[in-house]
């Protein structure tokens, strides 16, 4: 399917008879030797077609090499190989690094920006960054005070950069880069700190800005056409997002976009989700404070929206909704489909028509998730496509000042960004996800610019009355909604997963193994302990006729802020079994690549 | 600067000197004069302190402990655990603040959590921000002071607080005027 959708693409581009920016793109991630973008493609399958390790041979890997990236904070994403040269970046102060594979991996270039270290505070949750971008022989990459660097990616000469928001207002930026057509697409952070979320288009030539699209504000700012952009299949109509807050809060209204991106060059559509609105206390937003926790349909050449869909309205929870956009081609009652499937901070898998934005699946990818009793399925109710809150759930319902416990998923989500892998050969996916409840208590908070504005307080632990541990690595069914096969963790599981046509499918847990397992049964077939807890994505390439198979270790982010002491059920009281499970008594910091093969 | 001088006003400082000349050979002596930072000596309108004036928690028999106490649970927990951790055990980002509370002099405290400190080297790049300008900081500074505090005993547990003394009128006035000033 992937070979088909490709090699239509490429019939397309060869007809236009233009050489289109993206063609490099297109190229690189068709050829399963490299992995150019972190997503692995454009469809952020996370799939490679490599076999040479098999479910019959994993269980012989071993570490071929490593390398200390000289960063102690959390390393996110992953390494890109692109020909001979492997490109590994760090977290602040985002150095990257150009290795030599046929030179044991020594250092061709290295790249270190100077940055103010006042961003480090104003990034919520560790300094992570979750990688550079490869296209049209250039590294795209975005630094965490928002300054955007083109590389030349065998000299690491700058070509240029662009600035794209401001850290002392609170805007910087943990994402990787989206390079599409002649353009990189890039996101920004700051939700914590009341910023108005957007994503931005530069020329990838000259890195002069060509539009930005807002999450919320007027139709100028969020680029929709009121007649032709809908949501669930119906026109958003005028003012569709300041007409849902009240006054001006819209903008201090967060919707911040520090995701993934995904892109189909056949329906010339990019996709992402938008985060939480802000603050975290609802009663301080009355509306459905649109377009914050949607998923976005947009064209990469104007920004224009085609299709939105709300997947929490009036957030109460900080449910994100920013996480990776997976791209399939499958058969739905015989039927051909072109899919997103989508796993969200709220707890629910969703199923969509990418190219109507029409929606067919949402259910829950972990059985423990309580908010909510489901999604309205009926295009004719009134309230089609909203999630029924459960009261006793709902922090708006039980009023500031009051704490409302145990509520599943906790802020965290079930899961967070680390993406989630597909292959078609058992048309499942696989998921990272977290395990975690928690109570939540909204206050009245006042806005200063550049502060953090948050306005809830929050209590972390395990999910009750199930397996004690904070996390579960699933397999899923995203046609029917089903969870195939669930193997539970001691913590969250925070590694971005790999699938591979040898039916392995690889991630690593916070205590920093790397595992491989069945992709039909889940069966463990492999695991190694590297130095430091994982929260990086997993990759494969191949060099002089050999596969590879690499993940950055290195302790940090959320999960080491949340878990680093471990957490309990408050409720629980005194003794409770299983609490304070401590990610410190496993793993200590330290940022470095651990790359596997089969022995000769 | 208004906020500071506000807050200031509010706690009624007199700042007393600190003697920092202890030698390594007389620690142990210094130790056992340094002034208790915990017990508390009086009570002003469910607001606890210690002899010497600073700010402290405070748990009654049956275990219910102060507002001040509670509230600095509350606001710990939405202000400083994004990077220092829950309940004040620090992370893999930033140190365990329920330490700091006990190993720093008030004042030194409050001077950080106002102004901020950088320790960025080779090996390290921990940025404390400047709060001084964050009313959802600085008007609660002694709850977040006196909640590590309890934290570093010990003797207020990790998680949510079961039990609490009423907000005081003194302590809602002194809010609201804090928040809307």
């Amino acid at each position: 399917m992937k070979r088909l959708l490709i090699g239509s693409t490429m019939v397309a581009a060869l007809c236009a008879g233009t050489v289109s920016a993206n063609e490099s793109v297109i190229r690189d991630t068709a050829n399963p030797n490299q992995w150019s973008i972190q997503t692995g493609d454009y469809a952020n399958t996370r799939y490679s077609e490599l076999k040479e390790i098999n479910r019959h041979n994993v269980k012989r890997l071993a570490p071929a090499w490593t390398f200390s990236t000289g960063v102690l904070r959390g390393h996110e994403g992953s390494p890109l190989v692109i020909g001979d040269i492997m490109y590994v970046h760090t977290p602040f102060p985002n150095i990257v690094y150009a290795l030599d594979l046929n030179n044991d991996g020594a250092i061709i270039w290295k790249y270190e920006p100077k940055q103010d270290p006042d961003v480090i505070p104003v990034m919520c949750c560790d300094t992570v960054n979750r990688g550079v971008a490869h296209a049209n022989g250039m590294i795209f990459l975005h630094q965490a005070d928002t300054t955007i660097v083109a590389l030349d990616a065998k000299s690491g000469e700058v070509k240029w950069t662009a600035v794209n928001g401001d850290p002392t207002k609170g805007e910087t930026n943990t994402a990787t880069v989206l390079p599409v057509k002649d353009k990189i697409i890039v996101g920004i952070s700051g939700g914590e700190f009341g910023v108005q979320g957007s994503v931005t288009a530069y020329n990838m030539e000259t890195g002069e800005r060509e539009w930005r699209a807002y999450s919320v504000g007027t139709d100028e700012e969020i680029l929709v056409d009121p007649e032709k952009t809908t949501h669930l299949g119906k026109p958003v109509g005028k003012d569709s997002s300041i007409n849902t807050w009240e006054g001006d809060q819209w903008k201090i209204g967060g919707g911040t976009t520090w995701g993934w991106y995904s892109y189909d060059p056949e329906l010339d559509l990019f996709y992402y989700g938008t985060g939480n609105p802000s603050t975290w206390n609802p009663a301080q937003r009355p509306g459905d404070n649109r377009w914050t926790m949607t998923i976005m349909a947009r064209d990469p050449d104007d920004g224009m929206a085609k299709w939105f869909y709300q997947m929490t309205p009036h957030d109460e929870w900080d449910y994100d909704g920013i996480n990776e956009m997976i791209l399939t081609d499958q058969k739905i009652d015989g039927e051909e489909r072109k899919l997103l499937t989508h796993f969200d901070r709220n707890g629910l898998g969703y199923t969509l028509d990418r190219d109507t934005g029409e929606l067919l699946v949402a259910e829950k990818y972990d059985p423990v998730v309580n908010w909510t009793t489901g999604v309205d399925m009926d295009p004719d109710s009134e309230t089609y496509g909203r999630p029924t809150v459960v009261a006793e759930y709902s922090t708006e319902q039980n009023g500031e000042d009051v704490n409302s416990t145990g509520i599943c998923p906790a802020a965290l989500g079930t899961k967070d960004q680390q993406p989630a892998a597909y292959s078609p050969k058992t048309e499942l996916f696989y998921v990272p996800t977290n395990h975690v409840c928690m109570d939540y208590e909204p206050f009245r908070v006042s806005y200063t610019a550049g502060q953090p504005y948050v306005g809830a307080t929050l209590a972390m632990y395990p999910a009750p009355d199930s397996h004690g541990g904070m996390g579960n690595f699933i397999a899923w069914d995203n046609i029917k909604g089903e969870i195939v096969w669930s193997l539970p963790e001691k913590f969250s599981v925070w590694s971005g997963a790999l699938a591979t046509a040898g039916d392995v499918v690889f991630y690593g847990t916070l205590e920093g193994h790397l595992k491989a397992v069945d992709a039909k049964t889940g069966e463990e077939l492999y695991k190694f302990k590297t130095p430091s807890g994982i929260i990086g994505n997993v990759m494969t390439y191949k060099h002089n006729g050999k596969q590879y198979v690499g993940i950055l270790s290195g302790i940090g982010g959320w999960a080491g802020i949340g878990l680093a002491a471990g957490l309990t059920n408050p409720n629980d009281g005194l003794g409770a079994v299983g609490g304070y499970a401590a990610l410190s008594n496993y793993t200590a910091l330290g940022g470095q690549l651990t790359v596997f093969a089969l022995p000769d | 600067m208004t906020t500071i001088t506000r807050l200031a006003c509010r706690l009624g400082l007199v700042i007393p000197f600190v003697l920092s000349t202890a030698s390594f050979a007389d620690e142990k002596k210094a130790e056992d004069e340094a002034p208790d930072n915990i017990a508390v000596s009086y009570e002003e309108d469910g607001k606890y302190f210690t002899e010497d004036d600073i700010p402290t928690y405070n748990i009654s028999d049956d275990g219910a402990v102060d507002w001040y106490t509670f509230s600095g649970f509350r606001r710990y927990h939405s202000e400083c655990h994004v990077c220092h951790g829950p309940d004040g055990e620090g992370s893999s980002y930033a140190p365990a603040l329920k330490n700091s509370a006990l190993d720093m002099d008030y004042y030194d405290f409050v001077d950080v959590v106002v102004n901020g400190r950088k320790h960025v080297d080779a090996s390290a790049n921990s940025v404390m921000p400047s709060f001084g300008t964050n009313k959802n900081v600085m008007c609660y500074l002694d709850d977040i002071y006196v909640y590590l505090k309890g934290r570093g005993t010990e003797e207020v547990a990790r998680g949510r607080p079961a039990k609490k003394e009423k907000k005081s009128a003194m302590y809602k006035e002194a809010e609201n005027a804090c928040m809307d000033g």
